[in-house]
């Protein structure tokens, strides 16, 4: 049985604009789209789960704070001194956790968009290492002589001066005529192997007490993050994630292929070159507040893409996923282990795994059915 | 030089045709010749250097008419079982990796990125921190079961979809996730237990040295009867290489190729691991290089890198106890700082070999 044509009821086609696959197009000026509710819909319940979360995280603790309080006091109401607790003392590791959480994602759906490869995302293919090489090297040299000022700008500092130059090295190596995503990934990986036995010399050469704290670091932690930290993430996805919303118009076009998208247009190494450039500082920068919590950026956009139906990882759905994610995370690695805080990285690695593994075996059933 | 001979034209079609194959042939076998050549020199730098200097005169006495001097007992119970477990571990890892390169046909596949390090690895902390073991010896069996389970797992949840076998990207994301996961579950027992740290985080960087001849006795029959497998099924897994549907009306089956393939990596990745810790790129270096002269034909490709995962390992080890006297460097390091870069050299200077 066909489905019955009405194209003259139709408002869309009178714009001489065609259904793609039964799903509404539209046209606004000189941007034309097809709606997609489901992406909306997602959106719209990972937002709500993020702010959850964030309630959730916020409101426990030593001195534990109802969800209607919290939320109260997060749009201005409240007592001062739920306010103190809520505003000043953990309100900004959540958000930091969320933003972070965030830049990684938006990271990896990018990177994973332009190598069209699952595993080229900024955990896998070694930037976030090069950041851990570098703030590894400060905490093993630096010894006791590591804190106050020092530790507070220093290793960030060198987080981000390491994440940047492992991504300038891979790019660089990667690049023949042109940057292709197999290649960029194998180099990625091989640089990425350098960087883990750099780190694990680092390990052994070190004290055991500089390795713990060391460790701590590579396993990228929400512990004792403040305003401080919250400013510089906020600022680089305030600045980067529009511009990568509208440079993700290339991106469509580039998944079809190099010769493929010259031939509708895009200047290809020059789209590549800054989506690439905007994927590597935000994880240059969230890896610098954080360390390199992992899995978020390989996970989240994948489990967005899943969850969207999309043909690549939606930039959109990946920055609240992989958020609402990293809180998450926070709240189990803070509260669910009695007196113990783990790093939240500990969390992400065993609650995204699982859940990726699930996705996987679910795919491959449809697949087969 | 004859100068003057005319130039030998193939006159026959038949004879035409048959040259490159006799050239590939010759190839091959120079190939294997000058990898012997190389492992031979490799064995006696393994036992002639190190971090005491000995004289060669004293090693060839040391090795034929020991006298219980200090050079005899160091190159006795020291260099030598070192050299015979790097030859044993460096052939185990060179097959693997070739192996598992064949079977998921992706250049990208290494032992360690399907799990099996990660499950040695996460075994050995739970060794340590709930039973309390503390030596070498005793990794082993923890080292090995971890990788058996792991690498199992990841084949299984990779191929969980597909009809007959994992996708090489299906593969290679459950290793990812498996990984992960037992990392994220490394991370919280060192974290909370800095003893087990103490002891993981030396475990956890790959290394021939301290281990004693009870090591390689414990592993070397995995590794044998992994290397007797592999290499029985390198004709069925030429037939496989030419796609499941094409192996099948070949006669093959396939699961039973793939089955046979699963067991001998385990056995050969895990034995490694399991003797020498966690290392890297032996595996996914050698099958490359050694693909440049053999070409695709597993019948050949399988004992060359053998031979090269040996070469390279114990090179790769001398390097190590040469570069950082009086201490020195561990292999598993030494691999990747040498390795990368020429794994990355690899992949810049030409098209991958695609399989």
């Amino acid at each position: 049985m066909a489905a019955p044509t009405r194209p003259t009821r139709d408002p869309t086609a009178r714009e001489g604009l065609e259904r793609v696959r039964g799903r509404r197009p539209f046209r606004r000026g000189a941007v034309s789209g097809v709606r997609r509710p489901r992406n909306v819909l997602v959106l719209v319940v990972s937002l709500v789960v993020l702010v959850l979360a964030v309630a959730l995280n916020v409101g426990r603790g030593e001195f534990p704070i109802g969800i209607p309080d919290v939320l109260a006091t997060l749009f201005g109401g409240g007592d001062p001194s739920q306010q103190f607790i809520i505003l000043e003392l953990r309100l900004p590791r959540s958000l930091t956790g969320l933003l972070v959480g965030g830049a990684l994602a938006v990271s990896g759906a990018i990177m994973q968009s332009v190598a069209r490869n699952p595993l080229a995302s900024p955990d896998i293919i070694g930037i976030t290492w090069g950041a851990s090489a570098a703030a590894v090297t400060l905490i093993v040299l630096g010894g006791a002589g590591l804190v106050g000022t020092l530790a507070a700008v220093g290793l960030p500092l060198a987080a981000l001066v390491g994440g940047l130059l492992a991504a300038t090295v891979i790019y660089g190596l990667a690049w023949r005529k042109g940057i292709q995503g197999f290649r960029l990934v194998l180099v990625g990986i091989g640089i990425n192997a350098m960087l883990v036995a750099v780190v694990n010399w680092l390990l052994i050469v070190a004290q055991v007490y500089e390795a713990a704290r060391a460790t701590v670091w590579i396993n990228g932690s929400l512990n004792a993050r403040g305003w401080e930290h919250v400013v510089p993430v906020g600022l680089a996805l305030l600045i980067l994630v529009p511009a990568a919303l509208v440079l993700s118009f290339v991106m469509g076009a580039l998944q079809y292929g190099d010769d493929t998208a010259r031939g509708l247009g895009v200047r290809v190494d020059r789209a590549r070159s800054l989506l690439l450039l905007v994927a590597v500082v935000l994880a240059g920068v969230a890896t610098a507040s954080a360390g390199p919590i992992a899995f978020v950026a390989l996970v989240s956009p994948q489990i967005a893409q899943r969850l969207v139906g999309s043909s690549r990882p939606p930039i959109g759905a990946s920055l609240v996923i992989g958020a609402a994610l990293t809180v998450t995370a926070d709240l189990i690695a803070r509260t669910a282990f009695g007196g113990v805080e783990l790093p939240v990285g500990v969390v992400t690695a065993v609650l995204g795994a699982p859940y990726l593994l699930y996705l996987l075996v679910r795919q491959g059933r449809e697949a087969r059915a | 030089m004859t100068v003057g001979s005319a130039p030998v034209v193939p006159t026959a079609g038949g004879r035409g045709r048959a040259r490159p194959k006799r050239s590939l042939r010759r190839r091959r076998l120079i190939g294997l010749g000058v990898l012997l050549v190389l492992l031979v020199l490799a064995v006696l730098a393994s036992i002639a250097f190190g971090t005491k200097v000995i004289p060669f005169s004293h090693v060839g006495s040391a090795l034929f008419a020991p006298t219980g001097t200090e050079d005899d007992i160091v190159i006795r119970s020291l260099r030598v079982p070192r050299t015979v477990l790097g030859v044993l571990v460096g052939v185990a890892l060179g097959l693997a990796g070739a192996l598992i390169q064949g079977h998921t046909r992706n250049p990208l596949a290494d032992p360690g990125l399907l799990g099996v390090n990660m499950g040695a690895a996460f075994f050995v902390v739970v060794g340590i921190y709930v039973f309390g073991v503390t030596t070498l010896f005793g990794y082993v069996w923890f080292a090995f079961a971890g990788a058996m389970v792991a690498s199992v797992a990841v084949f299984l949840l990779g191929s969980a979809g597909g009809r007959g076998g994992p996708t090489p990207v299906s593969l290679a994301l459950a290793g990812a996730a498996l990984s992960f996961l037992l990392s994220g579950l490394v991370s919280a027992i060192i974290l909370v237990d800095t003893d087990t740290l103490d002891a993981y985080r030396f475990w956890n960087v790959g290394s021939l040295a301290g281990r004693d001849t009870a090591v390689a006795g414990q592993v070397v029959w995995f590794i044998v009867i992994g290397a007797l497998i592999a290499l029985a099924t390198a004709p069925a897994l030429n037939a496989l290489s030419l796609g499941e549907d094409v192996a099948r009306s070949l006669g093959q089956s396939v699961r039973r190729t793939r089955v046979l393939g699963i067991v001998a990596i385990t056995l050969l990745a895990g034995g490694a691991t399991a003797a020498c810790g966690p290392i890297g790129f032996v595996g996914l270096v050698v099958p490359h290089v050694v693909r440049s002269f053999t070409g695709p034909d597993h019948r050949w490709l399988l004992p060359a890198s053998g031979l090269l995962g040996a070469v390279l390992l114990l090179a790769a080890d001398v390097l190590g106890r040469l570069v950082a006297r009086p201490g020195e460097l561990q292999v598993g390091i030494v691999l990747a700082l040498v390795g990368a870069p020429f794994f990355i050299a690899l992949v810049r200077r030409r098209k991958l070999v695609s399989i």
